[in-house]
């Protein structure tokens, strides 16, 4: 069940996608999000999709791997499309019970949902199955960065950030130990009611919390010893630096999002 | 010469814990720059309380810490005091903050606002003396627990400290990941000049120090070369401590009527020492 979880995941390797600053990765994938809500037919989803297949063709991360990060979400995509299917009142009624109709409307605007969602999480995976949490919590905080004169604790969040991402293989590999030992006690974290396992849930939270507390006590102690005093004066090894690819990048981003809205005036 | 480290009359209690005798009471050592020294104690004898006062972690009740001629009160040399002191826990999950090695080993040096090309420099330096450098690029998750804990020396080393405290940092390793560390830190002292103060309550690894400290109810009760503490197998005893197995040895066959000396701490020299008694003894 833990093993699926691939949030902060990141594939090493060396190809074009991986070596784009973060910055503009971040900037790229909301342009591309942003699109993907604007969109509205086959043509302009086509050519997001086509967009996304030849990102991942590029990035060489198997494309299993990127649907298994998929897995855990499944029942969430699945039940918004549903949703869908029903909410909807145009087009011709194809069957109905109780108070749900399912029109042909409905079924397509399902099938968009669907897509949207599917590529809209595909497409965040890329950004950090390339780039290292420390590139990636960099990169916002410098495309953050004009916040700080609104006295927003950006450095701060994304400390934060980066450091919760490097715990969560700690944490979920502490979680399965306790998981362990509370089944060798004969606890029961599969079978019976919905609520029952909600509640064999519990004391695997109580001393998971408890450890984080003391853990992160003692990491603050660490990086304190470490000279860690805030974001002042800090510098970087890995400087950010846009290279020519970045350029590139960023203006086929605007020109996307130019074309897809035009698309949609058009009603293409 | 004015030692390295100055520890005096050295007082701290927990706070909640009034009613308990305090963690520190009346410490005082010397610890001379670029030696080898080992602190030891068993569990609440205050040695890891004492560590964190080294580099100004915690700061004294009463009585003072003095490094390099730096009192660690004084709140404007507090960072000049932790880049010359570096410290490494017990625990080599919870001190690295980072995903990939080097940009752990990194953490340091960026903290300091040192320029990015020497930052490079003294990542990779430091990388290849704990012998991590073809592991710069990993994940530290998937490292086992004496590889964590060289990157985690390693982390340390960037600062270019002058002194580096290890407290318990063997304590979660199995034994082929305790002798990687202390063979590090051995190498480091030897070789670069490092002091090391090594806090533990395995005896075998205080062999090779320069100078033992022992602590007992937040004093040092003993110090001396390490062949000369561990001849008082008794005291040792009494503290709950146990001795080397080399010294054990030589103490059993003492009471038995051998005449060893304790200067023997390693396997081949005591081998050497008992052959040499057998044979005399034959004669």
């Amino acid at each position: 069940m833990l093993k699926d979880v691939t949030l902060g995941q990141y594939f090493p390797g060396d190809t074009l996608i991986h070596r784009l600053d973060p910055r503009t990765k971040i900037l790229f994938v909301t342009v591309y999000i942003i699109a993907l809500f604007v969109a509205k037919t086959w043509v302009s989803y086509g050519s997001l999709l086509l967009i996304l297949l030849i990102s991942i063709a590029i990035s060489k991360i198997p494309l299993a791997s990127m649907l298994r990060g998929l897995k855990p979400l499944t029942i969430i995509i699945i039940f918004t499309a549903v949703i869908n299917i029903f909410y909807n009142g145009e087009g011709r009624q194809l069957f109905s019970f109780w108070i749900f109709t399912a029109t042909d409307a409905g079924l397509i605007k399902a099938g968009y949902m669907l897509l949207r969602i599917t590529m809209l999480i595909l497409s965040t995976f890329l950004v950090t199955y390339t780039t290292t949490p420390m590139a990636l919590t960099d990169g916002l905080e410098l495309l953050l960065n004009p916040l700080k004169k609104l006295k927003v604790p950006v450095h701060e969040f994304s400390m934060m950030m980066s450091i919760a991402l490097r715990f969560i293989p700690t944490l979920i590999e502490e979680a399965d130990k306790i998981m362990n030992a509370q089944k060798a006690r004969g606890a029961d974290f599969e079978t019976g009611k919905l609520t029952d396992r909600a509640k064999a849930l519990l004391p695997l939270l109580i001393p998971l919390f408890v450890s984080s507390f003391r853990r992160a006590d003692e990491l603050a102690t660490a990086m304190e010893a470490r000279c860690y005093h805030g974001g002042e004066g800090r510098t970087r090894m890995k400087k950010l630096r846009l290279a020519a690819a970045d350029g590139i990048v960023m203006s086929f981003s605007v020109f996307l999002l130019a074309a897809i809205i035009t698309l949609a005036r058009f009603g293409l | 010469m004015e030692p390295f480290i100055r520890v005096k009359d050295l007082l701290f209690r927990y706070e909640g814990e009034e009613e308990l005798p305090p963690a520190l009471d009346g410490t005082t050592l010397d610890i001379h720059e670029g030696s080898f020294v080992a602190i030891l104690g068993r569990n609440g004898s205050g040695k890891s309380t004492l560590a964190k006062h080294f580099n100004g972690i915690l700061l004294p009740q009463s009585g003072s810490v003095t490094v390099c001629g730096m009192d660690t009160k004084d709140e404007s040399k507090l960072l000049e005091i932790r880049r010359t002191v570096g410290m490494v826990f017990q625990n080599p999950d919870n001190q690295i903050v980072a995903s990939v090695v080097e940009d752990d080993v990194a953490f340091a040096p960026e903290n300091l606002g040192i320029p990015s090309d020497e930052i490079r420099r003294r990542v990779d330096e430091a990388l290849k003396l704990v012998d991590m450098y073809e592991y710069r690029r990993h994940s530290p998750h998937l490292l086992s627990g004496g590889q964590k804990q060289r990157v985690a020396i390693a982390g340390v080393i960037a600062m270019k400290p002058r002194c580096i405290v290890l407290d318990e940092p063997t304590a979660m390793l199995d034994p082929q990941g305790r002798r990687e560390v202390i063979d590090t830190v051995t190498r480091l002292c030897r070789e670069n000049g490092i002091t090391v103060i090594l806090i533990t309550h395995h005896m075998s690894e205080a062999t090779g120090t320069d100078r033992v400290f022992v602590m007992e109810g937040g004093k040092v009760v003993c110090e001396g070369e390490p062949q000369n503490i561990f001849a008082g197998v008794e005291c040792l005893k009494k503290l709950g401590l146990t001795v080397p197995d080399t010294t054990e040895l030589i103490y059993r066959l003492n009471a038995s009527g051998f005449e060893l000396g304790y200067g023997a701490l390693t396997v081949s020299d005591c081998a050497k020492e008992i052959a040499f008694a057998l044979k005399n003894k034959r004669l």
